[in-house]
């Protein structure tokens, strides 16, 4: 349960065979002291690394804050129909905003944050939308994660268990995963976009295909890295089945990293989503508000009403932060050079 | 260190295949095939039926890949359906003002992201190194669109410091020696040129650094802290080398590794990323192009310069893995 050789390096793309040396020392070190935590776990299954990360995490103000972010912006996705007051695209006060003659209404009592340009409350989109964000950042990272975990995790697999063959197969799967990750995130995410046409749906795919090379990456080489560990080598000498060893003791042991990552790539979904959205290739339905639709829309308006622009903006920031602060946090917990 | 080298270039090779072959498979999935994509919504049924000749859509497969791979090899990238030019020349009349954007975002970003995570690694826990971090997390929260859209609005549009669009301000005479006017004005010594362009490049590079900027200020103060405690750190000190010489040659010789990695990345990605930089400041680059190319569903410039930056990438990857390997004799030995 380390983070692997990969994430202390987590641009390190193309250096794979090149820096062996350094990475594999460097993964070493991180194993020995990993092998003397999870031997003061209180079972002696490595259970004792999760409770250890965890106690250390409820002391971290990092830890904290992010938790507390993610959870509200979870509460207000989820409950977000019973929270706001109004329809999100009802234009009942059209009559009294005219972005054309700069006339805007700002926050007062029956719209906490305003009129948006069409005179719709800009609370009710802004906590509708809350769902919709998530929605994206949810499923972009799922996609993500599952082709990029099956990928890399058969690709680890099979380095680590596979013998000649295995280490071929896997130098294949590599090099498609090191083509993917030759294309820049968004470009990658654009070309997707181009191709399916402007839709939530595109926008959750795109932003999920451009992850799936980091995810492969990550749990391929957290395989490896469990792959060598003595408890392998054992299950191997009792000769238990090699799928069972990769399914039941070696992916188990190298989830960590991947869902640190899992944390941190909601994040970037949803400041990707906002990217495309901006790119004009986001949902074009206004039934459903997301924040980077809103956010791209109110750009227009923004020496006018600024905060049009700044509400959804800062939604976006706060919530992107939460998601990096719990999943740093996480990373930190878990890693054994940082524990002091 | 030339078999290293050889290694790594021969390892391009099916990287390289790989991304045609995929490019190649995305031309034939668009919408309508080919023969729709690629010319304008009101070309004749005449000019599909030789497009589809010329581009041998009634062979097998193989053979329209083959020839696929010769026209790329011949610099043919097909024509841009919005101006009717060859996507090649597009790309190469806009290639330096974007190169002149990412270069600018670079200096900016290493030169306040390297010493600020050095300095917020020596005073780890100070006021210092929490802003450091801080504000790091939350420049690469921040949508780039929604900065440059700050900036322009705030120094270009109400305090006036730098213009808010452009490459170069309308109605300027300069000589046009290589289409990179800051390397131009230089040469000719138009000093009114260079002092424009640099004016033109500040608010665009700052908005295109802040995730690069926050990411080298991450990753080198981790790294330094990271070498601080190596015990050939603690032995250099006690031997009594001079402190300086300590932190050139033993910290930051050894931190800058993954460091140099980031950065020869971060490089690559700003060409992307300035799809949403240069669209806000209406910066006449690739990045623009990209966008309005996204708009109009110009697929042959979409397909082209997706090819053009990705094999860009893929060389940036190999120069990054070689000055790596000269950084740290350990990678050559392997």
């Amino acid at each position: 349960m380390t983070t692997p050789p990969s994430s202390q390096n987590p641009a390190g793309t193309g250096t794979r065979g090149g820096a062996a040396p350094l990475l594999g020392r460097k993964a070493a070190k991180v194993d020995r002291l990993a092998e003397l935590m999870g031997e003061r776990g209180d079972d002696g299954h490595g259970a004792g690394v999760w409770r250890e990360a965890f106690l250390r995490m409820r002391r971290s103000p990092m830890a904290i804050s992010g938790a507390v972010i993610v959870t509200v912006f979870v509460l207000v996705a989820l409950f977000s129909p019973l929270i706001a007051p109004y329809s999100p695209t009802a234009q009942t006060w059209g009559a009294e905003v005219f972005p054309n003659r700069n006339v805007f209404v700002g926050p007062r009592a029956e719209n906490l944050l305003g009129l948006d340009n069409l005179g719709r409350d800009q609370f009710s989109r802004m906590v509708i939308g809350a769902r919709q964000t998530l929605l994206v950042g949810v499923v972009a990272t799922l996609v993500g994660f599952c082709v990029g975990a099956l990928l890399g995790g058969s690709a680890g697999a099979a380095a680590s268990l596979g013998g000649a063959w295995g280490r071929r197969f896997d130098n294949v799967v590599m090099r498609v995963i090191d083509m993917m990750l030759a294309l820049p995130t968004l470009l990658l995410a654009v070309t997707v976009a181009a191709l399916i046409g402007p839709s939530l749906t595109t926008v959750m795919i795109a932003v999920g295909v451009a992850q799936i090379p980091i995810f492969a990456r990550l749990l391929r080489g957290a395989m490896i890295s469990q792959g060598s560990r003595d408890y392998v080598l054992a299950a191997q000498a009792l000769g238990v089945r090699k799928r069972r060893i990769a399914l039941a003791h070696i992916l188990p042991n190298s989830m960590g990293p991947v869902i640190v990552q899992s944390t941190l790539t909601l994040a970037t979904a949803i400041i990707d989503a906002a990217a495309l959205s901006y790119l004009g290739l986001g949902n074009p339905d206004p039934a459903f508000p997301e924040w980077g639709t809103m956010l791209a829309d109110a750009q227009r308006f923004l020496s006018s009403a600024p905060s049009l622009a700044v509400y959804p903006a800062l939604a976006i920031i706060v919530t992107a932060l939460g998601f990096t602060l719990l999943g740093e946090a996480m990373r930190e917990a878990l890693d054994p050079k940082v524990r002091k | 260190m030339l078999r290293f080298i050889v290694r790594r270039v021969l390892q391009l090779i099916p990287t390289l295949v790989g991304l045609s072959i995929l490019l190649f498979v995305w031309l034939q999935r668009l919408p309508g095939g080919p023969e729709y994509a690629l010319l304008p919504d009101d070309a004749t049924d005449e000019q599909r039926a030789s497009l589809r000749r010329s581009l041998g859509l009634d062979e097998p497969l193989t053979v329209q890949y083959l020839s696929f791979l010769r026209r790329i090899a011949q610099g043919d990238l097909g024509t841009s359906i919005a101006s009717g030019r060859p996507v090649l020349e597009e790309f190469l009349t806009r290639f330096p003002a974007t190169f002149e954007l990412a270069v600018s975002a670079m200096v900016i970003a290493v030169a306040v992201g390297l010493p600020l995570g050095y300095l917020a690694a020596r005073r780890r826990g100070t006021v210092l190194d929490f802003a450091a971090v801080g504000g790091s997390l939350v420049g690469i929260c921040t949508p780039v669109f929604f900065l440059a859209f700050i900036l322009k609005v705030v120094f270009a549009e109400r305090l006036g410091l730098f213009p808010s669009a452009f490459r170069l301000s309308p109605g300027l005479d300069r000589t046009n020696l290589s289409g990179f006017a800051v390397l131009d004005g230089l040469r000719t010594g138009e000093w009114d040129v260079v002092a424009d362009a640099l004016a033109h490049l500040v608010l665009p590079g700052l908005a295109l650094a802040s995730i690069p900027l926050a990411v080298i200020v991450r990753m080198t103060r981790a790294s330094v802290l990271e070498v601080l405690e190596e015990d050939y750190v603690r032995t250099a000190d006690a031997k009594g080398l001079h402190r300086n010489t300590v932190r050139t040659r033993h910290v930051m010789r050894n931190a800058m590794l993954p460091v140099v990695t980031a950065i020869g990345l971060l490089t690559g990605s700003l060409f992307a990323g300035a799809v949403l930089t240069e669209s806000v400041f209406a910066f006449p680059g690739i990045g623009s192009f990209i966008y309005s190319a996204t708009q109009e569903r110009d697929y042959p410039v979409l397909t082209g310069f997706i090819l053009i930056i990705a094999t860009v990438y893929v060389f940036i990857n190999l120069l990054v893995d070689i000055s790596y390997s000269l950084l740290d004799p350990r990678v050559r030995a392997q």
